[in-house]
C-alpha cells in the first residue's frame, strides 16, 4: 500500500505492507534508528514518537495508520547543531546511562511539557508510566525534566 | 505478524460492508492498543483490518438529557481532559486518566475498550457500574446484557459500537488496585448512585466484569463504607495468576469497594 507520511518535516511516500509497524517504517525504511524497540508488549516506551504532536508508541501503530499524518522522531529535535532543551537537560542532569530508553524518554517528556509546562515531581513520575529505564533509577530523568521545565537551560 | 488487507472507509455503512465482505474474518481497528499487541502475538490473524479513523461523528462528547453520550472513537486522553465529563461524571474522567500510560491514552478508545471486553480493563467497570447503554450501528444494548464472558460480548462480527450513554450520577467513584507493570486492574471497583439506584461493578477479579448485589442492597439503604464492611466476596470463580491469587482478589474487592464508596462520598 502506498503511504505518504510527513516525517520530521519531510514528506515521504513509500510502498509498505499493511502489517508494517510505524517503528519498523521509521527504522527500516527511513534508517532513522534513534527510535528504539525494547519490548513486544507495548510497555517500554523506547519507541515513543510524536504523531500530530502527541506522544504515541510507534510499535503499537501501523505505518498505514500514519498515512497523511505528521511524525516527529528524536532526530527532529536538534536544530543547527544545538540540542533541544530537553536533550540538553538530560545531558546536564545525567538523565541517561546506556541511553537505550533515552529517545523515548525525551519524546515523551517533550509531550509532557507541551501539556503541562510546569509539572510537579509526582506528575512527571506518573507521566513516565509508559517509559521504562533499566539503568538510571529514574531520579535523574525526573531532575532533567524539572531542569528543562524551569528553563534554566533556556527553552 | 501475518499480513492483512487494510481499509479506511469514510462511513459506517462502508465499514459494515467491508466487514461483511471479509466473511467474519475482518476486524475493526480503533486505537490499536489492544488489537495490535494481539496481532503481534498472532492470537488473532484477521484477513482484513477496517480502520475507523476516517469515519466522522464518532468522537463527540455531549449531554443528551440525563445521559452523557461519549462517542466510540473518543480517546482515553480526550475523556480524561473533557470538561463536560469532569463536570457530570468526574469519576469517569479520572478512570480514563488512569488507563495504562499517556501514550496508550493518546490512541486507545472507549469503543475499543468495551468491544474488546478485557476482563481487567477499566471502562467495563464504569459501563456496568453506571448502568450505561452501548449504542451500535443497529441497536442499543444495556450494560447488564453486554459483558457476557471472557473477552465476550453480544456484538456481531460486523457490528460497530458508535457511542456509550452513561447516566449522570449523583455519586460515583472508581478505585483500582493496578498491576504495577501494565496498570490494568488486578481489582477495580466502580460504585455509583444514579437515578436507577446503587450499583457496584468489579473488574479484574473474575473472568468478566460483574456486580456485587449484596453490596448494592446494603449501600442503597446506607451509602457508606461501613455498610459493606462485613460483606465478604467468595473467591470461587475469581482469577488466580502471577499478579494475585483468588483469595487475595476476593479480599481486594472489599477493600476497593470501601475506598470507592468513601471517594464517592468525599
Ligand atoms: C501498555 C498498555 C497498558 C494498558 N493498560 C490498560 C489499563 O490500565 N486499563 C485498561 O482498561 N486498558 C488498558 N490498556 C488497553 C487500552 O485501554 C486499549 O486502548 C483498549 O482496551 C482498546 O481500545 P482501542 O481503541 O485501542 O481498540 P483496538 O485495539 O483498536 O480494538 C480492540 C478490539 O475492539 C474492536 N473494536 C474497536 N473499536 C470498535 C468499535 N467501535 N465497535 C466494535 N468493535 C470495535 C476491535 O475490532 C478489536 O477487536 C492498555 C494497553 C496497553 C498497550
Ligand atoms: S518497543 Fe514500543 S513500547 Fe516497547
Ligand atoms: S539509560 Fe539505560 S535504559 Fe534508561
Amino acid at each position: 500500500m502506498q503511504v505518504t507520511i510527513t516525517v520530521n518535516n519531510r514528506s515521504i511516500t513509500r510502498d509498505v505492507e499493511a502489517r508494517t509497524l510505524l517503528v519498523d517504517f521509521i527504522r527500516g525504511e527511513l534508517a532513522l534508528t534513534g527510535t528504539h524497540v525494547g519490548c513486544d508488549t507495548s510497555q517500554c516506551g523506547a519507541c515513543t514518537v510524536l504523531v500530530d504532536g502527541k506522544s504515541i508508541k510507534s510499535c503499537t501503530m501501523l505505518a498505514v495508520e500514519a498515512d497523511g499524518h505528521e511524525v516527529s522522531t528524536i532526530e527532529s529535535l536538534e536544530k543547527n547543531g544545538e540540542l533541544h532543551p530537553m536533550q540538553a537537560a538530560f545531558r546536564e542532569c545525567h538523565g541517561l546511562q546506556c541511553g537505550f530508553c533515552t529517545p523515548g524518554m525525551v519524546m515523551s517528556t517533550v509531550d509532557l511539557l507541551q501539556n503541562n509546562a510546569n509539572p510537579s515531581e509526582p506528575e512527571i513520575r506518573e507521566w513516565l508510566e509508559g517509559n521504562i529505564c533499566r539503568c538510571t533509577g529514574y531520579h535523574n530523568i525526573v531532575k532533567a525534566v524539572q531542569h528543562c521545565a524551569s528553563g534554566t537551560k533556556g527553552a | 505478524m501475518q499480513n492483512f488487507e487494510f481499509h479506511r472507509p469514510k462511513t459506517i455503512a462502508e465499514a459494515v460492508a467491508a466487514l461483511k465482505s471479509s466473511d467474519g474474518d475482518g476486524k475493526l481497528l480503533a486505537g490499536g492498543q489492544s488489537l495490535i499487541p494481539v496481532l503481534k502475538h498472532e492470537l488473532a490473524m484477521p484477513s482484513a483490518l477496517i480502520s475507523l479513523a476516517d469515519i466522522g461523528g464518532l468522537d463527540e462528547i455531549r449531554l443528551d438529557g440525563d445521559n452523557l453520550a461519549i462517542g466510540a472513537k473518543c480517546t482515553h486522553a480526550q475523556v480524561a481532559s473533557s470538561d463536560v465529563v469532569k463536570n457530570t461524571i468526574g469519576a469517569l474522567a479520572k478512570l480514563a486518566g488512569h488507563i495504562g500510560d499517556p501514550q496508550v491514552r493518546n490512541r486507545g478508545t472507549l469503543g475499543g475498550s468495551v468491544a474488546h471486553a478485557d476482563p481487567a480493563a477499566d471502562y467495563p467497570a464504569a459501563v456496568l457500574g453506571l448502568g450505561a447503554t452501548i449504542k451500535t450501528d443497529r441497536r442499543a444494548i444495556a450494560a447488564d446484557d453486554f459483558f457476557t464472558g471472557f473477552f465476550e460480548t453480544p456484538l456481531e462480527s460486523d457490528e460497530i459500537v458508535t457511542a456509550v450513554l452513561f447516566p449522570k450520577a449523583e455519586k460515583a467513584a472508581y478505585a483500582k488496585f493496578a498491576s504495577p507493570a501494565s496498570k490494568y486492574a488486578i481489582v477495580g471497583v466502580f460504585v455509583a448512585k444514579t437515578g436507577g439506584g446503587v450499583r457496584v461493578a468489579v473488574t479484574g477479579a473474575g473472568p468478566k466484569v460483574f456486580r456485587v448485589t449484596e453490596m448494592e442492597t446494603a449501600l442503597a439503604s446506607n451509602f457508606s463504607s461501613d455498610a459493606i464492611k462485613d460483606i465478604a466476596v467468595s473467591a470461587d470463580d475469581l482469577n488466580s495468576d502471577v499478579e494475585a491469587g483468588a483469595e487475595y482478589r476476593a479480599h481486594l474487592v472489599g477493600v476497593m469497594a470501601r475506598r470507592a464508596v468513601d471517594a464517592a462520598n468525599g
